[in-house]
């Protein structure tokens, strides 16, 4: 047990240095650091000093030490716009996608485990056909264009909801929460529909054909043989097995929201990472666009791990096969 | 042919409504796409052809000044809408289609090498699809494109758009192609006739080639079709986004953008055709994809 | 003689196709006494699992039952079979690793067997799992434990175990021990035949091993794509076997009998038909080194209680 843990941790360990690597070669190489510290506006002396300080000329598995070892101390270098620290500007946009990112997960998780169950049991029924056929178009609509239609829909002709912006926001220390204002939760409705339904959908399709699966296997044959009513087979015996694999799945896909959230916070002019990202693109804003490269991949890499280990925690055979006892 | 047209193939397409429909429907797309310049009544880029006294005029509905009538509308520009759109409905699929090539290149090529190969190399390559598989594809299109215009300098940026565009999502696709030419690679090259291949003096690229190959092809067009939706939807995204192709070669993505603006103010048309035919082009070829899978290759699901 | 446990009267069960209806059950009628073991024998396909499904009721779509009754104790059990799920009749699967759900103890699933038929405290639910762990050999110590722990054969008993817990009147075990190790499948019979006889329950058991249906069963039914074409007491049917297929099926069966030392094994020429592509009159007649050309157009029909084969007619009339 402890050797797989401690396995899956250096192999987390590995893929982050690997990222932190492509990172570097983007920062170091397609931007340019002195740049980056001191804006355009730099004599060259000004610049050779700095190259000579930032230990430009040494070589370059010391660069990437030191890039890593400035990272961890959240030191991504200077915006070419604006020129403020990358970290500050990353730390004051965290919480807006942090939060849109939770909300839509929840939403995603919830309702594509209901309508996966709920059309695994109803299989062939009317209702669930329609619900699987809405999927179908969820999966090929652009996760764009159901924000712009959400907004045309609600926004524009109902006016029920806002289309952009956070609404107002409450502060609590460094972080800015919009859970606690009225405008601040409807600015939120739409822009987290726009983002989880399509995890949604995915959420869905999986989990009902791990269910169908599921209900396939002698064990499901054997509970109903032994004369176990409709909602103990289905809920205690085929829901639990089905829910081990998409948890799995379904962790993986946080991560997936928040570089989804890139789409959604265009869309919504959301002040969050993602926009943040889309504009340092635009305007080829390369500090940034390494230190989000960063994050993310840090993000996804520890989602891995936890839904790694959250499965060893889940599947007997899994804990036991550590433990190399029975087996 | 006959043997096609009586194939189990076939039959499953005759009984299935919707691979019939989206088929049409593609192939409907396609060829507008194709012959956009013939179908289309103006050439939407020809910016002599425009009157800005047609701006904003609704579709169907005579303008009030010129008294011209648009099948769709027009923009504020006084563009046609409807020739506008077969124009963007050829910058999509044809950037789409490129990409799905180049990523379909370059995964068999990699597949082959992982799986014929072995060893070092196909762990490499195999560790370097799982990394990239656990980042959504869209995230790597966007830093590739990042990444590609820092290296470009400022005057080419636009000119390359389309290209580096192609390039950023064909390299965020192939990870699919690999492992499945990989897969089918190992089952095949155990078979005999690689050995008889090999007793005979073919070298290994002319094995893989001639005789593997071909026997991996039906799951690479299942992939290669579904691929091609994930790519429509990824150019879309990108250029609505505004990191896509430019305002000078706009595609649907890029006309949603703009329609998006004049939502507002009541020209909801601007927005909407765009947006139905991007959702017709990807629920289409989506569904075709969807079915193939089922029908050619059972086990892919 | 007295009533029968078990009636099955022209019992169909049949499959929508892409290349038509295909009848894996066709025309079956067999009853069983109360306590007698019966076994079911025929090649893979032939129809004898289905028929088990159907007795439980858990065909699955798209096959379903398309005409005949089943009858258990005089009620009906075709139309409403989840009634009797559990504490009428229950079934043990062939292979006891996928059996069993991973992610739940032993103890836990027969206690919620228990419990769903009997109103019991779960202390009471708890001391007859134990009990009936005990009675198919296995230490009641183990009750928390997860199926992944037990080897194969172990977990056939607690399969066994949880089959019996509900008390049915009639168990259907559908190749029992053919995923086990030949050295556990005795024992596993004995257990099975033993605690059947105990409880005074009936077990239709399901095998493609003559072996198995002569050390086991009572009486023997042997099935031939879909149809039934011969049943009798096993002792009569195996040294006397009436039907030409029944003949090669015991012909081909190593040592059934020690005393017959064959020579050589015989085997049966050719392979069963598919569903889709059965031959006209006897599905057999193309296999049997007895046919004639009537075999090849009527179906037969069952000449006296034995066998469904046009020969014993001839044999009547002569």
């Amino acid at each position: 047990m402890a050797l797989i843990i401690l396995r899956r941790v250096g192999q987390a360990i590995l893929v982050l240095l690997l990222v932190a690597l492509i990172s570097f070669l983007i920062f170091r190489f397609v931007g340019d650091p002195v740049n980056s510290l001191l804006g355009q506006e730099a004599t060259v002396a000004q610049r050779a000093e700095l190259q000579e300080l930032l230990g430009l000329n040494d070589p370059i598995y010391k660069q990437y030490f030191d890039f890593v070892w400035r990272a961890l101390k959240f030191d991504f270098g200077t915006s070419y716009r604006g020129a403020q620290p990358v970290a500050d500007l990353i730390a004051s946009r965290l919480p807006a996608t942090l939060e849109l990112a939770l909300v839509s997960a929840i939403f995603a998780m919830v309702f594509g485990v209901i309508t996966g169950i709920y059309t695994a049991i109803r299989r062939g029924g009317w209702f669930a056909n329609i619900i699987l056929s809405g999927s179908l178009i969820g999966v090929s609509l652009p996760t764009f264009l159901i924000g712009v239609l959400l907004i045309w829909v609600f926004a524009v002709e109902l006016s029920w909801l806002p289309s952009f912006g956070r609404g107002e926001v409450v502060d609590l220390g460094w972080w800015s929460t919009g859970f606690l204002t009225v405008s601040g939760l409807k600015s939120l409705v739409l822009p987290a529909i726009t983002l989880g339904l399509y995890q949604l959908t995915l959420i869905m399709r999986l989990t009902r054909s791990e269910m169908l699966e599921v209900m396939r296997q002698d064990y499901i044959r054997f509970a109903r043989a032994r004369g176990l009513s409709q909602r103990q087979v289905h809920f205690r015996h085929a829901m639990p097995n089905t829910l081990v694999p998409v948890v799995t799945i379904a962790g993986l896909q946080i991560g997936s929201i928040v570089a989804f959230a890139i789409i959604t916070e265009t869309v919504f002019q959301w002040p969050g990472v993602g926009l943040l990202f889309i504009n340092s693109v635009n305007f080829v804003d390369i500090p940034v666009m390494s230190a989000y490269l960063l994050l993310v991949g840090t993000l996804f890499v520890f989602i891995n791990l936890i839904v790694d280990l959250l499965y060893l925690a889940i599947d007997p055979r899994l804990r036991d096969a550590g433990n190399g006892e029975n087996q | 042919m006959r043997r096609f047209l009586d194939s189990d193939f076939m039959y499953a397409f005759r009984r299935s409504p919707v691979a019939i429909v989206s088929f049409v429907l593609v192939m409907v797309l396609i060829l507008s796409a194709i012959f956009a310049p013939w179908i289309a009544p103006t050439n939407p880029f020809d910016a002599g052809s425009l009157n800005l006294m047609n701006g904003f005029t609704a579709p169907l509905t005579p303008n009030m000044f010129t008294g011209e009538s648009f099948f769709l509308g027009t923009d504020d520009q006084g563009r046609d809408l409807f020739s506008a759109i077969l124009y963007g409905l050829r910058i999509s699929l044809f950037v789409g289609a490129m990409a799905v090539l180049f990523a379909m290149t370059l995964g068999v090529i990699l597949g082959l090498i992982a799986g014929y190969g072995g060893g070092w190399l196909d762990n490499f390559i195999m560790r370097l699809a799982d990394i990239q598989m656990t980042f959504p594809s869209i995230l790597i299109a966007m830093l590739i494109f990042g990444v590609a215009r820092g290296i470009l300098p400022p005057e080419l940026r636009d000119e390359m758009a389309i290209t580096v565009l192609i390039l950023s999502i064909g390299l965020s696709e192939w990870v699919p192609f690999a492992r499945t030419v990989r897969g089918s690679t190992l089952v095949e090259k155990e078979k005999e006739y690689v050995a008889a291949a090999r007793l005979i003096g073919l070298s290994r690229w002319q094995i893989m080639l001639r005789h593997i190959l071909p026997n991996v092809l039906s799951p690479v067009l299942v992939i290669a079709t579904i691929t091609l939706a994930l790519a429509i939807i990824a150019e879309a995204t990108l250029s609505f986004l505004g990191v896509g192709a430019p305002r000078t070669e706009p595609s649907l993505g890029t006309l949603i953008r703009v329609g998006q603006d004049f939502l507002f103010s009541g020209e909801w048309w601007i927005l909407l055709f765009p947006a139905l035919t991007l959702l017709a082009l990807a629920l289409s070829v989506n569904l075709l994809g969807d079915w193939l899978r089922d029908t050619l290759n059972p086990r892919l699901k | 003689m007295s009533a029968p446990l078990l009636s099955i009267k022209d019992l169909s069960v049949t499959f929508e196709s892409r290349y038509g209806v295909l009848r894996a059950v066709d025309r079956l009628s067999l009853t069983m006494k109360p306590g007698e073991i019966l076994g079911l024998v025929g090649e893979s396909g032939a129809g004898k699992s289905m028929t088990g499904s159907a007795i439980m009721g858990l065909i699955d779509p798209p096959g379903q039952i398309s005409g005949g009754e089943i009858w258990l104790e005089g009620e009906r059990v075709d139309t409403q079979p989840e009634i009797f799920r559990g504490p009428k009749i229950s079934m043990i699967f062939q292979d006891p690793l996928t059996s069993l759900n991973p992610l739940r103890t032993i103890g836990d699933q027969i206690i919620e067997t228990i419990r769903r038929h009997a109103k019991v405290t779960n202390g009471q639910a708890t001391d007859r799992a134990k009990q009936v762990l005990t009675d198919v050999g296995i230490d009641p110590a183990r009750l928390n434990d997860y199926p992944h722990v037990f080897s194969g054969g172990m977990r056939q008993r607690v399969v066994i175990a949880l089959a019996l817990v509900t008390e049915p009147r009639l168990i259907i075990a559908d190749e029992p021990t053919t995923a086990l190790d030949v050295s556990v499948q005795a024992q596993i019979l004995d257990l099975l035949q033993a605690l059947c006889r105990d409880r005074g329950a009936s077990v239709l058991l399901i095998t493609h091993d003559m072996g198995v249906i002569a050390e086991t069963t009572d009486r023997v039914a042997v099935l031939y794509a879909g149809r039934l074409i011969e049943v009798g007491d096993t002792r009569a049917v195996l040294t006397d076997p009436q039907h030409p297929y029944t003949r090669g099926l015991v012909a081909s069966t190593p040592s059934v009998d020690p005393s017959l030392n064959d020579e050589q094994l015989y085997q049966i020429p050719g392979a069963m038909p598919k569903l889709d592509a059965l031959p006209s009159g006897c599905a057999f007649h193309p296999r049997c080194d007895s046919a004639t050309s009537q075999c090849a157009m009527e179906q037969p029909q069952f000449f006296g209680e034995r066998a469904a084969c046009w020969l014993l007619d001839k044999k009547e009339q002569s």
